[in-house]
């Protein structure tokens, strides 16, 4: 259980978005790059869900982007099984591709119009040779079945499904190359509660039956706290905080993390008073100095603006604070 | 049949509205009825599709043609309001009933600076001069928590952030001191720190000014800590309406109760979240009886002939389900 099937260490990623040359040069400005992501490092355990939370713009979806491959990445390593990720090398990558998938946050977007359902849910088992012929069909008729639809859904267009059922769909294209690692980047953000449910279940089902190994991007915080087994809190590009996923809702280490949880509704009118928090994130093309959350941090110190806090240990994970682990009873 | 005290601000009753289409017409609404008393903030929740902001489009009179409102009345402080001319209509929108729409940057013209949008409202429903009006503006801008308001008033939407341009919308749509605010899905575009906000912004304000709020949302959470009142819509009907702590704490409807245990909490310890099968129905295949038969687990004979209405399970609160009757609920 404990042995990492994902590492990840000093992930950044840079986006230059400088204007054009001749801009540059006229209006004498420099070049200029958004840091989406600064030296992210986790590692997910094997039939575990790591969880990435935070706000828009905190760069969750970067990281899983560049984990399944689709963006490459300015610096740092991803390790897959222990074996080094190089898009662009040939063979060996093809071979480890086939073990992980990916399932995206709009199954409108996601799904082509003109395929039917039966060529989708195929395409993978057809572009890694898995099987032939008759026995795709067949393969396919069982993948449907396995997430809740039918066989006869095969022969039908996405157009004729609800929200839901295409995000079955997307599941079920997302398990018919067999892979042991999914990056489930927002599942369930577009659809309604009552079928967030059907479809939370039916990801945790799916773990059980395959032992699959889950990294759940969400910026819903009840959603995290029911699906993960560990989760990281981004901010600004950087991970702030990773802890065990029960404890970082009792105890959580790092001030974002505890400002983050002050501002999620009561449902259950436990009387529990949320904080509007204060301030918004900032600008990522021009982040605070030294820690970036300063600005907004109720602990905020001198040191704070001066250096960026490298992740310590604290009893439930790590956190990247300088006063992480020594005073948390601050709040 | 209600029994708030006081004459309802809005009166909302059997409303229906319906879209003509070639396969034939669809009802969006059937028979919605409620009231919000002066001063009070209803909560309207339901799942994509359910009516919500076909309710709230139907109350301002900006149903998009070919859709009509095919039955029922509204009645704005006794006045019916459902069959004004545009003209007539035009003068109760924004100074009457304001309204605050889930995307701010769609609902802010980019081309003009706050300042001018603001001057303009305010100059276009009340009886005020440029410079009074630009007062105005600046002092609801610093109500509604811009810092820097003077100043902030003449940049474009653009330079605002997210959750402050949604403060410049509800700025917008209390500017003629309305005693409605209609707001759809106000904090859905934005984060949840940002929410806590924005929801607490608008709360206060509408308190402080005395005007009654219709909030239509699909998360309960923000009506849980907003709304006093809460009423659950499923495929274009009521289906359940009451005060906020009993309909979430004591869900009546079935539907409402799988909805409570649909959403994962930071409280509860589950491992499976409640599930209700199946998907709210299309608007061309809504059943007969009730319209939540085929996903209920209680269902039985009389649900699937006769449409259940509206009765009273407890007092103020309301619930369309057969069970309520037979005291099975």
């Amino acid at each position: 259980m404990s042995e990492p099937l994902v590492q990840v260490e000093g992930l950044t990623r840079r986006f230059d978005i400088s204007k054009p040359w001749l801009n540059r040069v006229i209006e004498r400005e420099s070049r200029q790059f958004l840091t989406a992501n600064a030296d992210v490092g986790f590692s997910i355990n094997r039939g575990e869900t790591f969880a990435l939370v935070g706000e828009s713009g905190s760069g969750k979806s970067t990281i899983a982007k560049m984990i399944v491959g689709l963006l490459a990445p300015s610096a740092g390593s991803i390790r897959f099984d222990g074996q080094e990720m190089d898009f662009a090398s040939g063979a060996d990558m093809r071979a480890l591709r086939r073990r992980f998938q990916m399932i995206f946050q709009d199954p409108f977007a996601s799904l082509n119009p003109r395929w039917r359902v039966r060529d989708i849910v195929a395409e993978p088992i057809v572009t890694f040779g898995l099987l032939k012929g008759a026995e795709i069909t067949r393969e396919v008729d069982r993948l449907l079945e396995v997430v809740g639809l039918s066989a006869a859904d095969a022969a039908k267009f996405p157009h004729e499904f609800s929200g839901g059922q295409r995000q079955r769909i997307a599941i079920a294209r997302a398990l018919s190359s067999k892979p042991e690692f999914i990056v489930c980047d927002e599942p369930t953000s577009a659809l309604d509660v009552s079928v967030q449910a059907q479809i939370l279940n039916l990801m945790r089902d799916l773990q059980d039956e395959f032992g699959l190994t889950y990294l759940l991007i969400s910026h819903d915080l009840s959603v995290v706290r029911h699906m993960a087994t560990r989760i990281g809190v981004l901010y600004l590009g950087r991970l702030v905080e990773v802890a065990d996923a029960k404890r970082l809702f009792t105890e959580p280490q790092h001030p974002y993390t505890r400002m983050l949880l002050d501002a999620v509704p009561d449902l259950a009118l436990s009387g529990r008073r949320r904080k509007p928090v204060l301030g918004e994130i900032p600008n990522p093309i021009d982040p605070p100095s030294g820690c970036a959350f300063h600005p907004r941090c109720p602990l905020a110190a001198d040191i704070c603006k001066r250096e960026t806090p490298a992740p310590r240990p604290t009893p439930t994970g790590q956190a990247a604070c300088h006063f992480a682990g020594q005073n948390s009873e601050v709040a | 049949m209600s029994t708030v005290t006081q004459d309802p601000l809005l009166s909302v009753r059997d409303l229906v509205v319906e879209f003509p289409t070639r396969r034939g017409t669809l009802r969006a609404l059937d028979q919605v009825s409620f009231d919000i008393a002066p001063g009070e903030v209803l909560g309207m929740v339901g799942e994509s599709g359910a009516g919500k902001s076909i309710t709230g489009s139907a109350i301002i009179g900006l149903i998009e043609p070919p859709g009509r409102i095919a039955g029922g009345e509204i009645r704005l402080r006794g006045e019916r309001i459902d069959n004004l001319p545009y003209e007539q209509m035009r003068r109760i929108r924004g100074r009457r009933i304001g309204m605050v729409f889930q995307d701010p940057l769609t609902s802010l013209n980019p081309l003009y600076t706050v300042a001018q949008q603001l001057i303009q409202t305010i100059r276009t429903h009340m009886d005020v001069s440029e410079s009074e009006a630009r007062a105005r503006a600046v002092a609801l801008l610093d109500r509604v928590g811009i810092p820097a308001a003077a100043r902030r008033i003449d940049d474009y939407p653009h330079h605002f952030s997210g959750g402050m341009r949604q403060r410049v919308v509800i700025a917008l749509a209390l500017a003629a001191e309305p005693e409605l605010v209609i707001a759809d899905e106000p904090t859905t575009a934005l984060d949840v720190s940002v929410q806590a906000q924005i929801i607490d912004v608008l709360k206060e304000i509408c308190a402080e000014r005395g005007a009654s709020v219709m909030l239509i949302t699909h998360d309960l959470g923000v009506i849980a800590e907003t709304a006093d009142r809460v009423a659950v819509l499923y495929a274009g009907r009521v289906a359940e309406i009451g005060p906020v702590r009993d309909v979430i704490q004591h869900a009546r409807h079935p539907y409402t109760r799988g909805l409570m245990g649909a959403i994962p909490t930071l409280e509860q310890d589950s491992d499976r979240l409640v599930q209700i099968p199946g998907a709210m129905p299309r608007l061309n295949a809504i059943p007969q009886g009730c319209a939540f038969n085929p996903r209920c687990e209680h269902v039985f004979d009389r649900c699937y002939k006769e449409r259940p209405v509206l009765q009273r399970a407890a007092p103020k609160h309301q619930v369309a389900c057969w069970l309520t009757e037979e005291g099975g609920a």
